[in-house]
C-alpha cells in the first residue's frame, strides 16, 4: 500500500467518521445521559436513510426530505419509549422489538431491500464524490462539519434548560428526579425521541454519502455509536470534558478515529468480513475496562465518604 | 395538614413472602409539627413514608395533604408537596450533575419546566448565600459535581433542596443513619435548623430512641405496621429512653431488640 493511497482515502474516513459522529450523538444522548442501551438506532437509522432516498428519488429537495428523515426517526424513538414507559417493558428488549419491526417497515418504504441514489441525477447535499469540490458550500467535509456544528450547538442549548436539565437528572438519579417533581417517565420518551430522530438524520446523510440505502445498513449501528462514545472519551476525555458541547465535540471525533482505523485495517489489507467482529470486541474490552478497574484496581472509598 | 386515612399496604401478596407493611395505619398532622418517628426494622417507619411520597399506591385508605385527596396522585406531582431526604446519601441528588444545578433542579419542584434557562447567574448568587451558613465551604465549590461530595454534604445539600420552594411536608427517612455519629449531629442539627427557620411540619425516621426524643414535638412509635405510640406535648419532654423501651414492652408484649435503638 502506497502512502498516497492512504492519504487519499482520509478525507473520506473523515467525511463518513463524522456522520457516524452526528449517530454517535443520538446514542450518547440514551445511553449516557438517559443511561437507557436503546436498540432501535438500529433500525431507525436505516428508516432515516430509506425516507430520505425515496423522497429525493420523488423528486424533493435535500432538505425536506432530510426533515422528514429526522421526524420518522423521531416516531421510532416514540415507538420504543411506548414499549418502555407504558408496556413496562426493559429498555433493552423495547428497543428489540422496534429494531425488528422497522426492518419490516423500511422494506415497505423502499419497496425493496435497497434504493440506489445517484449524486449525478439528484440534488444531494453530502457525497463521497463532492470530497474534493473547491466551492466550500459544496464540499462534503465542510458541510458535514456544519451539520455537526449546528447540531452541538443546539443541544447544547436544549440541555441547558429547565426540561434539559430534568431529562439529564432522570438519567442521573430516578428516584431523585421524582423526588423533585420531575415526570421521569414523559422524560425517557422525550430522550428517546430525541436520540432516534438524530440518528435518523445521521441515516439520511449516509445515504446520500453513499448514494444509496439499504435495508441492512444499520446492522450494529449501536456498536459503531458505543465505539464512537468510548474511543472519544478515551482519547478526548481529559481534553474535552468541561462542559456538554465538548462532550458531544468527543463523541464525533470518536466516530472519525474510528472510522480512521477502519479505513486503515481496510487498506493494510484485513478481510473486511472481520470488521463487524473486531468491532464488537473492541467495545467488549472498552466496556469491561471500568469494571475490572473496579473490581481488581479499587481503593475502598467508604471510610473517606463519610466524613464531612 | 396531612391526614392518613386507614392505610393498608401488603407487599407479594398471596405469596410466602407475604408482608404486611402497613396495618390500618391512620394519623394525622397538624401545621407545624415535628413527628419523630421510631421503631424496629420492619415495623412499617419508611413504608408509611413512601405511601405518604407515593412511591407506591396504598391497597386501602387514604392520603390527604390540606384537604385534598391525594391517594391517586403520581410520585412526581405529590412532590410539590413535599420536600425528601432519604436514608442513602446517593439517593437524594444527581451524582452527574453540580451543586449548583441539584439545587435549581429542587428550585423548580412543582413548577412548569420548560425552555427557560435550567439555571441562571442570579439563582448561583442565591445559592452562594444559602450555602454559606453550612460552614462546609460548598458556597465556593457551586459546579463541583455532587457524585464527588461525602456522604455528610449530600445529606446536607439534599436538605437544603428538600426545603427549598417551602415543601408543605418534610420528609426524613433516616436520614443520618448512613453518616458517621459526629456527621449525623451535624445533619441532624441542620435539620432543626431548617425546620425551625422555615416553620416547616416534619415527619423524621429515627432508629435512635435519644434522637426521637430530643427532637419535635411528638413521637410515635410504629410495630408490625401499625402505629403503637403516640405521645406529644408535655408528656414528651419528660420521656426518656427507658420509659420509652418500658412503653414498647407494654404495649406490643415483646422485648424492644433491636441494637441500634438502643444506641444513644
Amino acid at each position: 500500500m502506497s502512502i498516497v493511497t492512504f492519504l487519499n482515502a482520509m478525507p473520506g474516513a473523515v467525511a463518513q467518521g463524522m456522520i457516524w459522529g452526528i449517530m454517535a450523538i443520538g446514542v450518547y444522548i440514551t445511553y449516557k445521559v438517559l443511561d437507557i442501551a436503546d436498540l432501535s438506532v438500529d433500525g431507525s437509522i436505516c428508516t432515516g436513510g430509506a425516507v430520505c432516498a425515496m423522497m429525493m428519488l420523488a423528486g424533493c429537495p435535500a432538505w425536506a426530505a432530510m426533515l422528514a428523515a429526522l421526524a420518522a426517526g423521531m416516531l421510532c424513538g416514540l415507538a420504543t419509549g411506548i414499549f418502555h414507559v407504558f408496556m413496562g417493558i426493559p429498555a433493552i428488549l423495547a428497543g428489540i422489538l422496534t429494531q425488528l419491526s422497522l426492518y419490516s417497515v423500511n422494506l415497505k418504504i423502499m419497496g425493496q431491500a435497497n434504493q440506489g441514489l445517484s449524486p449525478r441525477n439528484y440534488p444531494v447535499m453530502v457525497s463521497m464524490q463532492f470530497l474534493k469540490r473547491a466551492n466550500p458550500f459544496e464540499n462534503t467535509i465542510v458541510v458535514v462539519i456544519l451539520f455537526v456544528l449546528v447540531l452541538i450547538a443546539v443541544l447544547y442549548w436544549f440541555f441547558g434548560t429547565e426540561l434539559g436539565c430534568s431529562i439529564r437528572a432522570t438519567g442521573n438519579n430516578e428516584h431523585m428526579a421524582r423526588a423533585q417533581g420531575i415526570n421521569t417517565n414523559r422524560n425517557k420518551i422525550i430522550g428517546l425521541v430525541l436520540s432516534n430522530g438524530i440518528v435518523a438524520f445521521a441515516g439520511a446523510l449516509l445515504t446520500q454519502y453513499q448514494g444509496f440505502a439499504d435495508v441492512s445498513m444499520g446492522r450494529g449501528a449501536i456498536v459503531v455509536g458505543l465505539a464512537a462514545v468510548i474511543i472519544g472519551h478515551a482519547l478526548f476525555g481529559k481534553l474535552l470534558r468541561h462542559n456538554f458541547a465538548l462532550m458531544l465535540l468527543q463523541v464525533v471525533l470518536g466516530g472519525v478515529v474510528y472510522y480512521m482505523v477502519y479505513q486503515t485495517v481496510i487498506l493494510f489489507g484485513l478481510d473486511p468480513d472481520l470488521l463487524k467482529m473486531l468491532s464488537a470486541v473492541v467495545v467488549a474490552i472498552f466496556l469491561a475496562v471500568p469494571y475490572w478497574k473496579k473490581k481488581y484496581f479499587s481503593k475502598s472509598r467508604k471510610g473517606v465518604n463519610n466524613h464531612a | 395538614m396531612l391526614e392518613l386515612k386507614n392505610i393498608t399496604k401488603v407487599f407479594n401478596p398471596g405469596t410466602v413472602n407475604e408482608k404486611v407493611a402497613l396495618d390500618n395505619v391512620s394519623l394525622t398532622l397538624e401545621d407545624g409539627d415535628f413527628v419523630t418517628v421510631i421503631g424496629g426494622n420492619g415495623a412499617g417507619k419508611s413504608t408509611m413514608l413512601n405511601a405518604i411520597s407515593g412511591v407506591w399506591k396504598p391497597d386501602e385508605g387514604q392520603i390527604l395533604i390540606d384537604g385534598a385527596d391525594v391517594t391517586q396522585m403520581p410520585e412526581y406531582k405529590r412532590a410539590r408537596f413535599l420536600g425528601r431526604v432519604f436514608q442513602d446519601p446517593m439517593m437524594g441528588t444527581a451524582a452527574g450533575m453540580g451543586i449548583d444545578e441539584n439545587l435549581a433542579l429542587a428550585s423548580r419542584r412543582g413548577k412548569r419546566r420548560g425552555l427557560g434557562w435550567g439555571i441562571t447567574k442570579a439563582e448561583r448568587e442565591h445559592y452562594r448565600e444559602l450555602l454559606a451558613p453550612l460552614g462546609l465551604g460548598l458556597e465556593d465549590r457551586l459546579s463541583t459535581k455532587v457524585g464527588l461530595l461525602s456522604g455528610g454534604q449530600r445529606q446536607a445539600v439534599t436538605l437544603l433542596m428538600a426545603s427549598m420552594q417551602q415543601p408543605r411536608l418534610l420528609l426524613l427517612d433516616e436520614h443520618t443513619a448512613a453518616l458517621d455519629p459526629k456527621t449525623a449531629a451535624k445533619v441532624l442539627s441542620l435539620s432543626d435548623q431548617i425546620i425551625e427557620a422555615n416553620g416547616l411540619t416534619a415527619l423524621m425516621v429515627t432508629h435512635n430512641m435519644h434522637d426521637a426524643i430530643t427532637h419535635g414535638n411528638r413521637l410515635i412509635m410504629m410495630h408490625n405496621g401499625g402505629i403503637i405510640l403516640d405521645i406529644s406535648g408535655e408528656e414528651k419532654k419528660k420521656l426518656t429512653v427507658e420509659q420509652l423501651l418500658a412503653q414498647f414492652s407494654k404495649v406490643s408484649g415483646e422485648a424492644f431488640a433491636n441494637d441500634r435503638a438502643l444506641l444513644g
